[in-house]
């Protein structure tokens, strides 16, 4: 049905199309992979050097921290409220699940103000909390949005069933309707941690010790400060992106199911 | 299914136990969201240099959005962003998807994955890769001067009619991917009948599109639409590596000035109301674009 011409010009596209989207990720590895900036060996000592002189080492340890903080604990919230959403009804459901959705579009340049100078009135301005909470709430919103739709469609029988059996409702949601629902929390859990690690605003804000940076906040810290070439820097945006790329890698049914189903925030 | 019955009523029996599994999800939203918010729009009625007692100064901020032309700009700037992050990506992600639904094409999955590869790259990554890409000896002017067309060559990010269209490229290439393989989920769902019923009218390729694919994604182009938007409207780690704003304020953008003004020049208030009016934005533009694409995204 279609043309052989018609089928060389679509790989063509396609394949301008693949090239465009990988150029500028084949120009930092390719940089990350040259001649070191004092001119000495190519290759993968890039990396170790990124990691001493840059400093990854550490920024990556506080992105570890704060991703696994934010993630366990926002999935946790998110379920418990998605369920109560899903599958209870009570007074000012509506307007509560409406209050929640307003965060899944509410900017956090809007709110990093106001949090900014409140924390600092509380003196928790530069610490783990000021960097982790905010972005709970912010994971939250979609959360609760996204377990309330699994739980809504999950099957009623079964929990009927349960309740008969006189299983209290934390057992319900625990033990009946969390394990089948592992592939829901799978996609939030992916999509939680990769906010939370490429966020950037939130900790250039709250954080001035160099101790409490986060990765993608040391690099562009490195970025103003390292001007004696471009190898080291690039190593460092390798490592700076390299965790979530692989979570991408195994994981890519949940990233793009997630970002697609209406996943408005960044 | 399951859903479809239970979708119809509200689900579950009254419980008063639901505030329970709600409370710790909403103590955190509101302290850390609802709260900040309420106070932002507070902030935003004084002049406050963040120390010293605040002047209130009644709507005098969000006056100033429209009378002050560094701040009209930025908002210029956003739409010019747009342009590049929503109107293209949707143009070329239209075009890219309509092939792939179409043509069997060998590699299908490889090139989603490869497409779809830079939404999870951390935007400074993102960043810092096209200002190497921009650089005066950097990849592009390379290319560039490899092809004979030395004459073009520029410092694209410092270039005051290029910095602010070099800074949209990005954009188109950040969301042209997530944009494709939207449409393509909604694609693949069009029964094959509705084309054959097309051909057997007569229908070539063009009007087979826009009588049959178009209005068959309507409910995608609308999700589309708003995450890119959105995204257009929010740039900021993207400014703030590669351009700060500059050169000038070029390329300044709403969600910059909020951190500039408030972090930068001491001007609180107006920072709170331009994060005030973005979020505003943001919301009519979401409910606008989704009512216009009616019940079909669910």
């Amino acid at each position: 049905m279609i043309s052989r011409g018609e089928r060389v010009a679509n790989y063509v596209i396609l394949s301008v199309f693949a090239a465009f989207a990988l150029f500028p990720i084949v120009t930092i590895l390719s940089a990350a992979l040259g001649p070191a900036d004092s001119g000495g060996t190519a290759g993968l000592g890039n990396f170790a050097a990124a990691w001493e002189v840059g400093r990854f080492g550490t920024y990556l340890r506080t992105s570890l921290l704060v991703s696994a903080f934010v993630v366990v604990v926002s999935v946790l919230l998110s379920i418990m409220s998605g369920y109560a959403f899903g599958t209870m009804r009570f007074r000012g459901q509506s307007v509560l699940f409406y209050l929640f959705m307003l965060g899944i579009m509410m900017p956090s340049e809007a709110v990093a103000v106001p949090l900014y100078f409140d924390l600092r009135t509380l003196g928790l301005i530069d610490t783990f909390w000021s960097v982790a909470l905010p972005q709970v709430a912010l994971s939250v919103a979609f959360g609760t949005f996204w377990m309330r739709a699994y739980f809504r469609a999950s099957n009623r029988a079964i929990v009927e069933a349960a309740r008969i059996d006189g299983a209290s409702t934390w057992r319900i949601l625990w033990q009946v309707l969390v394990p089948p629902a592992r592939p829901a929390v799978v996609t939030l859990t992916v999509l939680v941690f990769m906010w939370t690690w490429n966020e950037f605003l939130i900790p250039l804000i709250m954080v001035t010790s160099e101790s409490l940076r986060t990765a993608p906040l040391g690099l562009a810290f490195f970025q103003g400060q390292y001007t004696s070439g471009f190898t080291l820097l690039a190593a460092g945006s390798v490592i700076v992106a390299t965790p979530v790329v692989v979570f991408y890698l195994f994981l890519q049914r949940h990233f793009v199911r997630g970002l697609l189903q209406g996943a408005v925030r960044e | 299914m399951t859903q479809r019955m239970t979708a119809a009523r509200p689900p579950g029996e009254p419980r008063r136990v639901a505030y329970l599994y709600l409370l710790p999800a909403f103590a955190v939203y509101a302290a850390f969201l609802l709260y900040p918010i309420g106070r932002a729009v507070q902030i935003s009625l004084y002049d406050w240099d963040g120390l010293s007692l605040g002047r209130w100064v009644g709507l005098d901020n969000y006056a100033a959005i429209v009378a002050d032309e560094g701040l009209r700009a930025a908002f210029g700037h956003a739409l010019v962003l747009i342009v590049f992050f929503a109107v293209g990506p949707l143009v070329i992600g239209l075009g890219l998807a309509a092939i792939l639904n179409h043509a069997k094409v060998r590699g299908l999955g490889f090139f989603r994955t490869v497409v779809f590869l830079p939404q999870v790259v951390a935007m400074v990554v993102v960043a810092v890769a096209w200002r190497r890409v921009y650089a005066p000896d950097g990849t592009l002017n390379t290319l560039l001067g490899a092809l004979g067309l030395d004459s073009l060559t520029r410092g694209w990010l410092g270039d005051y009619t290029f910095a602010l269209p070099a800074v949209g490229v990005v954009g188109t290439w950040f969301e042209t991917g997530l944009v494709t393989v939207l449409l393509l989920a909604g694609m693949s769902r069009i029964p094959g009948e509705l084309y054959e019923a097309a051909r057997l009218d007569g229908a070539g390729a063009v009007r087979e599109f826009f009588a049959v694919t178009l209005p068959s994604v309507r409910g995608e182009i609308a999700v589309a639409l708003t995450l890119t938007v959105i995204a257009a409207l929010r740039t900021f780690d993207l400014v703030y590596i590669t351009t700060r704003g500059g050169p000038g304020d070029s390329t300044s953008v709403p969600s910059y000035e909020v951190y500039h003004r408030a972090f930068g020049l001491g001007q609180v208030g107006s920072a709170a109301a331009i994060g005030v009016t973005l979020t505003v934005v943001i919301f009519v533009i979401s409910f606008g674009i989704n009512r216009f694409a009616d019940r079909r995204i669910a």
